[in-house]
């Protein structure tokens, strides 16, 4: 596997420098590992915090800016940031009308960012805490650390991202982002593992021909291990899991999401099936979005979320954005 | 009796096992997890052994808090507030004491797996890093070598299970016929007491 990078130890600390030199808007500690917006803190403002493990770009700190997150904590490559760059993070954009915590489901993200909840809370600041967890391929709760948080986190850091600019108080905040989430469900497939740097070989070996169904974003197996599916076969098996699990009553946003080394050609043509065996099952879709956004180093495939929504959700996804890895309307 | 420097040998011992072991447990967090188990704690024991020099810490106690500290700071993941915890509250349960006995040891660190269970909320048999762990602090009152026994046998029984916590648990009955990476890396981790202990 060929890649561009200089050795795998310094690749985290790489992009975080490339990053602040293709983004003055932000402030970028490369050392500490914490990506903030250029203003913050905005007087009055519920600062909004994510991070999680790298290799999922542009998810966190491509989604920093107005309109969208305060800062960003990246980890390791698929691994967790650690407590102290969270803390880090929350006191450099509260502005003492508290501080957002949106967590992915993973139990590193849960753990770390526990900790740091109780050790900022111990340096005066008011956190609260939304989990994210979409992801329909975990079906037996019971018996696992839950659904994984996946592409519904790019729609909650954008709708409470909105809510959170125009001056709302924590407390609403963190309740649009968990109504965001309870209506948020994703479902995805790979078609190639990823390669890890510091494995340096494909996380799980799959091969040509068939291909994972129910993936998570950090290279692991999925539920399932099929012969290879059309584009067509893909978006009714994706949508018709997601509907045994919801049944949207309102129009819903629905990202159609690469997992990194699957061409935009690729994702149109599948976004293309995945409205229409929406239409079939009479689900109609407000806004569209098609990209890579939630992904999984170089791992061929894509996901599928939809959110549900009403008109004052909507009105917040519309909202001005200015973010590396999402702009509209300023 | 076991004095700071006997515990500061055992981080030692330790991250060079991590060392040594760090591709195995790389390659036991491929198929089941995603690749990276043994360079976080390759950082992460690094960093440790790196702040025990620095510091040099004069109890016990203060060795493995220290120690615990260091690991939630640098590694990340779930291993690193697992670990992180487990040695910290051995250290807070060992108090301020200048040499403890390996008794007192073994309460200490039966604190600690308490710790981690309540914090992870894995049980025995969930096949995760516990499975090691308790079998270990089961056999420490007959030893080091005891307990290093005790925790191999417990990491290679995790093979046959299906995970139940952490990632691995995504994978449902796909996670059966793998030995578990946390419980392989904390048996190294009671080996090293064996080591630290010129067994």
């Amino acid at each position: 596997m060929r890649m561009l990078i200089n050795v795998p130890e310094t690749v985290v600390a790489d992009a975080l420098r490339g990053l602040a030199a293709a983004h003055p808007e932000l402030t970028v500690d490369v050392e500490n590992r914490v990506i903030v917006r250029r203003d913050a803190p905005v007087a009055g403002k519920v600062g909004l915090v994510s991070g999680g493990g790298s290799g999922h770009e542009p998810l966190h700190g491509g989604f920093v800016g107005p309109g969208m997150l305060s800062a960003a904590c990246p980890g390791e490559v698929f691994t967790s940031p650690v407590p102290d760059q969270m803390v880090r993070a929350a006191a450099a954009v509260d502005s003492g009308a508290g501080v957002l915590f949106i967590v992915k489901n993973y139990t590193g993200d849960v753990l770390n960012f526990d900790m740091a909840a109780e050790l900022a809370e111990d340096e005066g600041i008011q956190v609260a805490k939304v989990l994210v967890n979409d992801d329909v391929a975990v079906t037996d709760s019971l018996y696992t650390a839950g659904r994984r948080g996946t592409g519904a986190t790019l729609f909650v850091e954008k709708i409470a991202g909105a809510a959170a600019d125009e001056g709302q108080p924590l407390e609403r905040v963190e309740s649009i982002a968990r109504q965001v989430n309870e209506n948020s469900r994703s479902f995805g497939v790979a078609l190639s593992a990823c390669t890890t740097y510091a494995k340096g070989s494909p996380t799980f070996d799959l091969p040509d021909g068939e291909l994972e169904l129910g993936i998570g974003i950090h290279g692991e197996p999925g539920r399932e291990r099929r012969a290879m599916m059309t584009s067509r076969e893909i978006a009714d098996f994706a949508v018709n899991a997601i509907l045994d699990d919801m049944s949207p009553r309102n129009p819903v946003l629905l990202l159609v999401n690469g997992m990194g080394a699957t061409p935009l050609l690729e994702l149109y043509g599948f976004n293309a099936e995945v409205q229409r065996a929406l239409d079939e099952r009479g689900v109609a879709v407000a806004r569209t979005l098609v990209g890579n956004y939630v992904t999984s180093l170089d791992m061929a495939g894509a996901s599928v979320t939809l959110c549900q929504i009403d008109e004052e959700t909507l009105r917040l996804w519309d909202a001005p954005v200015k973010t590396a890895g999402l702009r509209w309307g300023m | 009796m076991l004095d700071a420097d006997f515990f500061r040998r055992w981080m030692t011992a330790t991250a060079a096992s991590v060392d040594r072991e760090a591709e195995r447990l790389t390659a036991l967090d491929s198929p089941i997890g995603d690749a990276d188990h043994g360079s976080n704690l390759q950082r992460g024991f690094h960093a440790v052994t790196a702040v025990l020099e620095k510091e040099a810490p004069a109890t016990p106690g203060a060795v493995l808090i220290l120690a615990g500290r260091q690991l939630i700071s640098t590694v990340g993941g779930a291993s690193g507030p697992l670990y992180g915890t487990l040695l910290r509250r051995t250290g807070k349960a060992l108090g301020d004491d200048a040499e403890v006995s390996e008794g007192q040891f073994a309460e200490a660190f039966r604190a600690g797996v308490d710790a981690v269970m309540a914090l992870g909320g894995a049980a025995p048999g969930d096949k995760t890093m516990i499975d090691a762990l308790v079998p270990a602090v089961d056999a420490l009152g007959d030893g080091f070598g005891a307990a290093r026994a005790a925790a191999e046998e417990g990491a290679l029984a995790t093979t046959p299970l299906q995970a139940r916590k952490g990632r691995a648990s995504y994978l449902g009955e796909r996670s059966i016929g793998h030995q578990d990476p946390g419980a392989t890396s904390s048996s190294l981790l009671v080996a090293a007491l064996a080591e630290a202990n010129g067994e």
